[in-house]
Parts: structure tokens; sequence; C-alpha cells
């Protein structure tokens, strides 16, 4: 079967990539570009394992075709570490037992760094909305959700949880009062 | 101080610098950067794909197979049939009755019959139509009561008779005495419908030829070692040509266990083609592999005295086996082995009997065998208490097992914190405050549990350790630890570690793990059983003493000290009396490669013997036994039925939690698949109208239909850690993989009795069925929805085991035509 | 891994383009829009449209204009509607609907038109090819017969749409385009009672938009039952909406049910019961006992299905006290298993 040619974002890095066009991103991401860490549980939209970052929302790649994502930015869990170093929730997430066998987990990171990234101070409620989209079988969610939590409180100065600089209306004192987030984004 | 226990920090005696502390596990990173390599995400050049054809027809007689079409398929590279690789195979010896692709019959829809290899997965999937299979339909059989009923025709040409795959049957002491001692029997039929492990990991496998001809399959395997053995029976090879690498499995949880026939195909099809096949199940295929919860029928008569002291139980169990006979024996005995190691039952009969079904074959899920007796015991305990007035938390108190007992059946319970964790769970819920005084709707139920830490006995009959592990240490100061132990996300490259860098007194990421690997790791027989922590644990611990004394030796003669002064922390070996003097970790290592040459060491481990000694008595006996207590507190509309669980407390006897993240994780992930099973997760099957069709078929094999709880379904958890080393495990560390899901499912029915009066005596507890049982209140009839009547087994007579207390020693009494086993004095019957 | 079998994909810029690109395709062309109903089906093989018209490039079905109402572009994705306050504030039931919608995911990419048009849903139906085969197939998809009740002339499979139902009981019209023109037609209307002619849209016509009237005096909302608290499509939902004069007397009502048909139901027997008197709790249960009697759920989703008519009684009382102004959350809770939110 023919491929097609497309100029493809990903992680940050643009390259054109062949690919046989009935792939969904799911497949060329793992097939074609060599990305294996996202990963696939039903292919049907039905666990999330597949979750990556589309133009910055997360989307289930198993249900998108390779072919519209021409031009458009996609962030899987190779993208999450920048300069040689661990994204805050990748170090929380290893550290406080929220990947067991790991399958869920990059699925989980990206859609973890998406809620953060519009919404710096996510309570648990907001942390189990987010994530409720991407089944895991192993933890009971509950180390998911502390890991969250901690990652909010381990940013490093600078910047949030989420790896944004910080600015105005989005510092971690801005953010801890109720009626203080930044109303223009809803 | 270390504690009891197997091991000890740097020195014996010395403090723990590793155990007991919360750390990053050592497989953290590569988990969090997705650079975990499963088995799907490996990739060779000239990669083939296969994809099998399976029946859809629930039972037949396989008449002719034509392929020449889908051969014909452009990019299709070769298709498989039965007949190239007939030979049979299972995971138990006693059931060797599956074949990679089904050669004369298939018996449920997705059994296998052909596959095709071709350049790409679409190319193989379209071919798979292309090929032609004539079936002869045999009536089909879809339930247990139809099995026992239904002589001919046979799903399997083997077991008992007709479709009775096994029956067992063995008495402890005198039952009717027991009974007649009793001041009130109780008799309840539980059931407990059967569900699925659901790994988000679909299976997958790669088989390559190596540059010098040898087969190399990875694969997400619990088991390598017996996957190893099944290959090397069924292609005829020698093992020792045959290397099987388990990638780290996305998840188990007991249904990538056994040798799988996608294995099978995809080694035959890399031999034949000498190009690297790669297969990876859909979620569908995954339903179709199963080895599942089996759905258990249960009578439970069981006498009491007034203050809920047992004097007897008879346990009988019809369990539905699907299609093949996997792990089905073990688990038949498994339904009937552990009723007594929880509370004190003097005298036991239990009965059991798996039949054959068309339907996807059931095996070991978490628990294996052990949940559904647990779930009519924990709920039978709760009416007792209610008839006898007695708080249900304050009997189970009375009744439970002690420490250092033999008990009816010859379990040997060791240590036993069953008490403790009673005590701090319910003061944890409130209970004694909450417990039948909250408002109507809103109710506590308590459940107790036990598990094994490892099977006493293999799968197949061998005086082998069950677990090696080999370290070897380099003048670089590196150590790389070799087992064959399986990780499936439980964490056990992390135990290996840490138990040798306890040891050794270094940093558990100085230490590489290579596991899973027949080529290049001594043997561990798998991830299953809860064994791992136990046996490798100990095999690390011997393994890491004996190269602390190599270390010792070269190190003492260097410093010119006695070897007892010597300590290893923190990188370093020193003087205890002077610790400034000593040499660091790297050096000691080369001081040792000076003086003795190479640095490796081998630690292994075997279980004690058990007493049990009768037919059977090989399953249920384990080094040593976990114990959880759960409360469970429920919300139920009492005009819908419909539940939820706002909150857990789980308490878990783990001897000692050698990483406390991982064992709450584990204990945490329990309680989420248990919630699983008691709520909503059902493996269950639709019949179309026999005069319209014979199909059989599984209601629901997806993701969607079949009902994983969400994030929003988990309710908050407290897990509490009894910790209580045990002399036979690792740093005095016991299992927790499994024994924490046991309580929860009966502590949610008891709960529900609690909030509206009603019982719900199966699983899974569902809306319909509690607004069923409130119907029946409401009509003033028996407030219960469950199982009527257990239906008439042809029993084989009892085994009669005295007891110990009846100077029993572990030897049946009767049966002495039974010769082969009573000659070997062993059971006949292994065990996963 | 599931594959998608091959096809032809346009890429229209237009809408008319679009409508263009369909009707050449004929009976063997689709829609693509947000992906997430028919490329599932697609890889299961339910549905093999040669040729895929996406719509990704219509930049005018994701337009949302605020005039005397309220028009929704089709192509608005479900998170588009999640996030939007005047559409909690004023059409909440609408809002209540898309939030349940599967999840956060799924939502960030289906569209309200492809909620509006989801196929209908059946546990005979919505298997692989291969599930399919073993029961020789069903009437909606390569068979004969409906499984559900073999004496069945039509197709049974389910209407599974959260949105529809809300929109009706908010009395929404759709703009429906074609390579022929444009036609503007009442949501209510777009919907037939058989599972597989669900729709009575032509086929080379498009969902452009949905137009909602002034919500001024109207309450409204939605209540979904699923086993889980996210995912699930439901098995049963209820819409209603009230517009209320002083003194809390019904001045005009409507009440939908959702997934207990072939299209979601209008109970107006029941709706018509609540007019000119307050929603007291003798009017409720009467107009509860009403709306469930056309109901007729199958055996074919979640749950039992005497169990689901039961709940839906229970349903419609839940969502006209909730209309009354009654505090339900505890119970809204309890079912949808979290709290309902606006996004941030």
């Amino acid at each position: 079967m023919k491929k097609i040619h497309l100029e493809l974002t990903v992680n940050g890095e643009s390259g054109e990539v062949a690919f046989e066009p009935y792939k969904t991103l799911l497949e060329v991401l793992r097939e074609d570009l060599g990305l294996t860490g996202t990963k696939h549980g039903c292919e049907l939209g039905e666990c999330g394992a597949c979750a990556v970052l589309l133009d910055g929302e997360p989307v289930l790649s198993c249900l998108v075709l390779g072919l519209e994502c021409a031009g458009r930015k996609v962030t899987t869990v190779e993208g999450l570490a920048a300069d040689g170093r661990l994204h805050p929730l990748q170090e929380a997430f290893a550290d406080l037992g929220a990947a067991q066998c790991g399958y869920c987990t990059p699925g989980i990171l990206v859609t973890a760094r998406a809620l953060l990234e519009r919404d710096p101070a996510p309570d648990r409620e907001r942390i189990r909305e987010a994530l409720s989209g991407i089944l895991c079988r192993c933890t009971g969610y509950l180390q998911i959700f502390e890991a969250v939590e901690a990652a909010l409180a381990a940013a490093p100065a600078g910047t949030d949880a989420a790896g944004v600089p910080a600015g105005t209306g989005r510092t971690r004192a801005a953010r801890r009062l109720p009626g203080a987030r930044d109303g223009g984004r809803s | 101080m270390s504690g009891a226990g197997n091991g000890a920090g740097g020195r014996p005696g010395g403090p723990l610098r590793i155990i007991g502390k919360p750390r990053r596990r050592v497989d953290g990173r590569a988990k969090v950067t997705g650079q975990t390599r499963f088995a799907d995400d490996l990739v060779l050049p000239r990669m083939l794909h296969c994809k099998l054809l399976r029946s859809p027809l629930p039972h037949a007689r396989v008449k002719k197979i034509e392929a020449r079409r889908a051969l014909a398929h452009p990019g299709v590279h070769l298709v498989l049939t039965g007949k190239d690789m007939p030979i049979e195979y299972g995971i138990l010896p006693v059931s060797q009755d599956e074949q990679a692709l089904c050669v004369d019959q298939v018996r449920f829809v997705g059994d296998p019959v052909a596959a095709v290899v071709a350049r790409d997965e679409l190319t193989a999937f379209e071919a798979l139509d292309l090929i032609q299979v004539d079936y002869e339909p045999l009536a089909t059989i879809a339930s247990p009561e139809e099995a026992l009923a239904t002589a001919t025709p046979r799903i399997h040409a083997y077991g008992e008779e007709g479709n009775i795959h096994k029956r067992v049957s063995m008495s402890f002491g005198d039952l009717e005495a027991g009974f007649a001692d009793a001041d009130r029997v109780f008799e309840d039929v539980f059931f407990y419908q059967g569900n699925t492990h659901l790994p988000i990991e679909q299976h997958a496998a790669l088989a390559a030829v190596d540059p010098d001809g040898k087969l190399t399959l990875w694969s997400s395997t619990q088991t390598p070692h017996y996957v190893h053995r099944a290959l090397a029976k069924v292609l005829e090879i020698p093992a020792a040509h045959i290397r099987v690498i388990a990638t780290p499995n996305g998840g188990g949880f007991g249904g990538k266990s056994d040798p799988f026939n996608h294995e099978v195909v995809v080694a035959k099809a890399a031999l034949m083609l000498d190009r690297p096949v790669k297969i990876c199940l859909t979620r569908e295929e995954v339903f179709y592999c199963h080895r599942g919860r089996h759905p258990v029928l249960m009578k439970f008569r069981t006498g009491v005295k007034k203050d809920g002291s047992i004097t007897a139980m008879h346990l009988q169990t019809l369990i539905d086996g699907g299609a093949y006979g996997s792990y089905g024996v073990a688990s038949t005995f498994y339904t009937g082995a552990l009723q007594t190691v929880t509370y004190r039952v003097p005298r036991y009969r239990f009965q059991g009997c798996r039949v054959f079904t068309n339907k996807p074959p059931c095996g070991p899920k978490r628990g294996h065998g052990t949940p559904q007796p647990r779930f009519g015991q924990e709920v039978q305990l709760d009416k007792i208490a209610e008839a006898l007035e007695l708080d249900p938390a304050e009997m189970r108190l009375r009744i439970v097992e002690q420490p250092g007992t033999v008990t009816a059946n010859f379990m040997r319970v060791e240590t036993i914190g069953l008490a403790e964790c009673i005590r701090q769970v319910t003061a944890a819920a409130g209970w004694a405050e909450r417990f039948r005084k909250l408002p109507e709707g809103r109710g506590l139920g308590l459940a107790c549990s036990s598990y094994l830490s490892g099977a006493g006995l293999p799968i197949y009959w061998n005086k082998m350790p069950h677990s090696g592990v080999q370290l070897k240490l380099d003048r670089s100061g590196g150590v790389t630890a070799f087992c064959g132990a399986t990780e499936i996300g439980q964490g056990s490259d992390d135990v290996l570690v840490a138990c040798v860098a306890e040891v050794l007194g270094i940093d558990p990421f100085d230490i590489r793990a290579v596991t899973g690997d027949t080529d290049l790791t001594p043997v561990d027989l798998g991830s299953y059983s809860s064994r791992v922590t136990l046996m490798m644990g100990n095999a690390a611990i011997q393994a890491a003493e004996r190269a602390r004394e190599i270390l010792a030796s070269a190190v003492a003669a260097h410093l010119e000290i006695p070897r007892a002064r010597l300590a290893f922390a923190g990188r370093r070996v020193f003087d205890v009396e002077d610790p400034d003097r000593g040499v660091t970790f790297q050096e000691a290592v080369g001081l040792a490669e000076a003086a003795f040459g190479t640095v490796g060491t081998v630690g292994s481990y075997t279980p004690p013997p058990s007493p049990a000694r009768y037919k059977g008595g090989g399953v249920g006996p384990s080094p040593t036994y976990s114990y959880s207590a759960a409360v469970v507190e429920v919300e139920v509309d009492p005009l819908t039925g419909w539940i939820g669980v706002p909150r857990v407390w789980i308490a878990h006897d783990i001897g000692r939690a050698l990483n406390p993240v991982l064992v709450r994780g584990q204990v945490e992930g329990s309680v989420y698949m248990a919630l699983g099973e008691a709520l909503m997760e059902e493996q269950t099957f639709r019949r179309l109208p026999p005069r319209l069709s014979g199909a059989l078929v599984h209601k629901f094999p997806s993701l969607l239909e079949y009902k994983s709880p969400t994030t929003h379904d988990m309710p908050d958890v407290t897990t509490l850690l009894v910790e209580d080393p045990d002399p036979r495990g690792p740093f005095g560390g016991k299992e927790v993989g499994q024994g924490p899901l046991l309580p929860v499912m009966p502590a949610v029915a008891n709960a529900v009795y609690d909030a509206v009066g009603v019982r719900v005596d199966e699983v899974p507890i569902t809306p319909e069925k509690i607004l069923r049982a409130l119907e029946e209140k409401r009509a003033g009839r028996t407030p219960r929805t469950g199982p009527g009547a257990f239906p008439e087994v042809n029993w084989p007579e009892p085994l009669e085991v005295p007891t110990p207390w009846e100077g029993g020693d572990g030897k049946a009494v009767n049966r002495p035509e039974r010769k082969r086993a009573a000659k070997l004095g062993r059971p006949e019957v292994p065990t996963p | 891994m599931m594959r998608l079998p091959r096809f032809r994909y346009l890429s229209p810029s237009s809408l008319e383009e679009a409508a263009r690109m369909l009707a050449d395709a004929g009976p063997d062309g689709m829609l693509l829009a947000g992906g997430t109903d028919l490329l599932p089906n697609m890889k299961r093989r339910q549905q093999v449209p040669g040729t895929l018209v996406g719509l990704r490039r219509v930049a005018d079905l994701r337009e949302r204009a605020n005039g005397a109402g309220l028009r929704l572009g089709a192509g608005l994705t479900l998170t588009d509607l999640v996030r939007d306050g005047q559409v909690r504030d004023a059409y909440t039931g609408l809002w209540q609907a898309a939030v349940q919608v599967a999840t956060p995911h799924l939502r960030n990419m289906g569209t309200l038109g492809g909620n509006l048009c989801l196929d209908t849903r059946c546990n005979y139906y919505d298997q692989n090819y291969e599930w399919r085969k073993a029961i020789n197939f069903c009437m909606k998809k390569d068979g004969d017969t409906c499984w559900v009740a073999p004496g069945s002339d039509i197709c049974l499979a389910v209407s599974s749409t959260d949105t529809a139902p809300a929109l009706m009981a908010l009395g929404a019209r759709v703009r429906l385009v074609g390579a022929g023109g444009e036609r503007d037609i009442p949501l209510t209307d777009l919907y037939a009672n058989d599972g597989i002619h669900y729709l009575t849209k032509a086929p080379g016509e498009i969902l452009a938009d949905v137009i909602l009237e002034p919500a001024a005096g109207w309450r409204s909302t939605y209540w979904k039952l699923r086993r889980r608290g996210a995912f699930d499509f439901p098995v049963l939902s209820v819409a209603a909406a009230v517009r209320l004069a002083k003194g809390g007397v019904v001045e005009e009502a409507r009440i939908v049910l959702g997934s207990v048909a072939m299209r979601p139901l209008e109970a107006p027997e029941a709706a018509a019961s609540l007019r000119g008197a307050p929603l007291g709790d003798d009017a409720i249960e009467a107009a509860a006992g009403l709306a469930v009697r056309a109901a007729k759920p199958m055996d074919n989703t979640d749950f039992a299905l005497h169990w689901r008519k039961r709940v839906a009684r229970a349903f419609v009382t839940y969502a006209l006290r909730e209309l009354r102004g009654d505090d339900v959350s505890a119970l809204r809770r309890s079912i949808a298993r979290h709290e309902l939110r606006l996004e941030a």
C-alpha cells in the first residue's frame, strides 16, 4: 500500500514521516517513529493507555488518524523530560509508587501534565476527573493522585509543576488562595 | 536491629538501612519515561506479524482446513494449522490438554485453529477471512449443571467421567461428632461469578532464531520457566536450545501464568521461516486466553458453639472450569485448602468438583481459588454472629487460629497477625461506635482472610530449588543480580536488589538486576502464588551473605582484624570498633578478586517440607501465610439498590514491609481489584436461543463493557500494616500481592446487610440483586438474593485424614489402592 | 492491535465542499469528525466506508454564536461545551449531559454533531468482526436476525447519545446542509425509532449546527445512568426542562428519556400533566409514571432491563425535584460518582 508523507511535530521536533494512510497516530508513533513509550490496551478508546497530547490537549492516539495530524503538535511520554531532567511529575510518580507495571503510566503522565497546565492547583476531585479516562489495573489510583499532588508541591522554583514558568497570577502563593485563579481562562 | 526473619543488615544483627524504608523502586525511572520495554515494544529487522484464526463455534469437530487462498494472499508468508505442532501441553503435568492450534476439536468460541504470518498485521487479519474451516458442530455445554448432566459429547477424553474434570473429597476428623457437638448448625449456599484479570497490556510475544540457530522467545509471561518447558516439549527441540525472556509484564494478576497458544505459534513460525515473528493479541483475544477466576457455587455447613467457636465445617464447591485444564486441578484443591488457617476449624470436610464447559478456560487469578470460598465463609460468619447476637469482630477475635499451629488439614501456621489486623482495622473504622448504628442506607462490614506466601510445592514434581539467585561482583564495584523471577509490576526487581543491597551495604541503584531470562538467570518458578518475595528474597539473601563472607575474608586479611568486626554499610566495609578504618566497597571487591579470583555467588531457596502428606495435600502448604482484615463502608439507595463504597479500611499482616511504598501499592491495588469483583466485574456468556443457533459467546469481551472501576469509582482506602517479622520470610517479610484482595468482597456483602438488612449471597453485588432482595424483604420473604440448592454430585468416598489432635500423621488412613501416592508419601497432584 | 480497514480520505475546507464530496462518494462515503464513534466501529468492521470525508478543516462547524439564543457548531468538541460557562448556566441540562459523556480524552476529541449522530448501540452489534461472525451476524450489519428479539422486524439497537435528550428537552433545532441546500428542523425530527435507520437526514446531508432558543425562564437538567463514573454510555437517561411562573407553577415542561429505545423518547403526556400546577410530590410521581410508559429498555445494554425501567421512574423524579429547587446534590454525586464541575 502506498505510504503518505507528512510533516509531524512530535515532542518539539519536526520531521517528515511516511506511513500507510490507514494508520492511527498511535501506530505512526510506535511503528513509524519508534516511540514505543505510548501504549495500547484496546485500540477502541476504552482504556486510555494510548493518551498523548495533541496541541496540548489529551487525546487517545488510537482514535486519531495519522493523516489528520499534519502540522499539529504531538507530545508523548518521551517528551516530558527536558534538559536531561525528569519532569516533576515523573520524579513523583517514580518515588511514590504511582507506576506499578508502568503500562498506563505514559498516558497518565501526559494527561496530568496537561491538567497542571490548565489548572495549576487542582484538588483531588479535579485530579480524579482529569485522569478518569485512563484505566489502571495495578494501583487503585490513590498513589497516582498523591504523586500528582506531590509534583505540585515539589515544583522547582521559577516553574510550576507543569514545567511552565511562573507568571502573573500563576505563582504558587496565588494558586493556594481560593478565588485567585486566572478567571479569564474558563 | 534486624529482628526475626532471614537476612540481616550490613552485618549479622546489624541495623537495617534499606529494608523497611520507603524508596523509589529500582525500575521506577524506566517506567515513568516510557523506556520499559514491553513485549509489543520490541522490533527486529525482517520481523513478520502473526494473527490467529479462532473458532466461531463453541464446540465442534474440525473436519477440514483449506488455507490455499490465504497463503496466496499478497504479503502472506505462512499459514500454520494444528498439524504443524500437534503435541499437547498444559501448565500442570496432569492436564496436558492444549494444542497450539486445535487439530480435531474446538472447545470454545475463540479456540485458535490456524495462524497467518504476514508482512504486517492488517494483511494477516485480511488473510484470516480467506481460510475456510469446515466444522461439524457438537452439542454445547454452557454451565456446570449441564456438564454434570451431559456425559457426551465429552469436551475432553480425560478426566473423571463425562465432562467432570476433577472430583476431590477429603475429610479431616470426625465431622459428625463435630456437628453433634455444635449448638447451632448453619447451612448456606453462595455463588461467586467468574471474572478476569484484565491486565492493560495485551499478551504479546516475539520469536526469533538466533545467529547460532537457537530459538529466543520474548513474551509477556509471568512464568518463563514453564513456557520454556512447554516450548521444548511441543517443538521437540532441546530446552538448552531455547531461550525464553519474560519481558516486564504490563500487569499480570495470574493471567499470564500459563503457556499460551500464541507463544508456541510464533516460536514455530520463526523456526520455519527463519525470520522474527511477533504477535500481539487484541483485547478480545485476551478475554479468550482468560485463565481467570472460576465461577464457583459453594455450600457451607458449619457447626458452632454459642460463643461462635466452630466445631465442624463441611464445604462443597462446584467449579466451572471452562474448556481446558489449565491450573484447574490445583484451583479445585485451593477452593478447600485455606478455610482452616484463619479460624480454628477442628473438623473439616472438603468436596470439590471441577467440570468442563465450552467457555474460555479458567485458572489462577489473584487469590487463586480462594476468594470464592473466602466470600462464603466470611459472609456465613457474619450471619452466624447475627444469629448468635455476637459482634462479628469480637467473635472473630475469639476464634482466630493460633501461631505455630498445624491445622486440621495439616497446614502449618507460623506467625499470624490476624487478631492484630482485626483490632487495628476496627479501631480505624470506628467499628464499635458505628456498626449497626448508622442510618438506613449506610453500613459497615468486616471480613478477614489469609493467603500463601508461596506455594510449598512446584508445579511439576522435583527436588530442585524453587528460586535461584546468582551474584556477579567485580573490581568496578558493580554487582549484578541474576534471577529467573519475573517483573510483572509488583516490584520483584526491587525486592531482589534491595535484599542484596541490604546485606552488602550498598545502594539498590548500585545493582543491576537481570531477571526472567532462561539463558542468563537461574531458575525461579515464576510470579505466581505470591512466592517471589519470600523465595527469591531468601535466595538473594543467601547469595549476598555468601558474597559478604568472601569480601569480609579478603578485607579482614587486609585490615588484619577478625571478620566478625567488619560491617558493610554506606558502600564501605569497615571495622565496627573503629569505623574510620576500612575500605570502599569497590576496593573490597578488588581485594576479594585478588585473594580468591573472580567473585560470584549463588543462593537458592526450597520451601520447608509440609506436614500434609495425603493426596491433594500439596495444595495449600506455604512457608508462611499472610493475613488481612477489611472494613468496608457502603451507601445503598433503598429505592433502587444503587450502591457506592465511600471508604475502605484494611489491615494486612505483612511480617515486614520491605519497601512500604510498594507494599501499600499492592494493598490498594488489591482493594481496587476486589471492589471491581465485588461490585461490577463479571466474565459472563450469552447463549443464543438454541432453536436458532448453537452460539455461546462471551457477553462483552471489551474494556468498555467488562467494567473495570475508574478513578471515580475508587474510594479512599486506609491501609494499616501489621509488622511482626516472620522467621521464614526475607527480613521477616510475607506476601502482599494477593491476600489483601480476599476480605473485600465479603466485607462489601456484610456492609450491605448492615446498610439495608438484605443478604446478597453472590458476587458481584449489583444494584439489581440488592433491589431484588429488598423487594423480597418488603414482601415478607427471606431478604436475600443468591443461589438455591447445590446440585447432586456423585462424590467419591472421602479420603480420611485424622487431625493432629486425633493423633494423625498427615497421611490418609483409607484409600490404600492409591499405591503410587502412598508409596511416594507425597501428593500426586502438585500445586501452583 | 486492531487496525482500520483501508479507505480513501478527503479533506474539504468548507461545508459546501464537504457536502459535495459526501454526495459524490454515495453510500460508500461517511463523515469523520472527532472519530471516537466511527473509528472504533471501523476497527470492528461494523462500518467500512470506502471514503472518509474529514471535517477537521471546516472552520464553520466550530463556530459558536450568541444571538437571540445560542448557535453551536456541530464541530465544537464536547470539551468546548464543558468549558462554556454560558452553556452551564443557561442550558444546564446540555452541560450536564456533555460533562458526563465518556471521558475527558474522548470529550476533547468527540464533537457535538458526532454525539447527536452517534451510531445506535447494542451488545450484539458493538463487537469485533470475529465475535459477530460467531453469532452469524445481526440485522444491523451483515446478518438477518435481531438477536435482541429474534421476532423483531426492525433493529433494536439503542440510542445512546447523551446530548440529544438534553437538547430535545431544551427544544433545540438543527441545521442540515446538503449538496442541494440546507434546512432547519426540530432536533426531535432528526430521529427515527429504528436501530438501523435512526437518523432521518438524507445520506448527503451534514449536521451543521444546533440552534437554541433563549433560555430565559427555563430550568433544565439531565440525569444519566451508567455503571461507572466515566467511560460508559448511558443505559438510561432523563432530560427535563420546565418554565416556571411565579409561585413555581409550571408553564411549560418537556421530558425526554434517553437510551430506552432506538431514539430519544419524548414524554409529552408526562410533560403535559405538569402544566398549570407547582411541582408537588404527587405531580412528580404521576409524571414519572406517565413518562416511563413508553420506555422499552431491551436486554442489549449494561444492567438488567427490568431494573433499568424501574430506575427510569426514579430518575424522572430526581430530575423534577431538582428543577423544583430541591437540593439533590448528594444523590447526583452518588449516581454520577463524582461532582460535575465547570472545567477550568
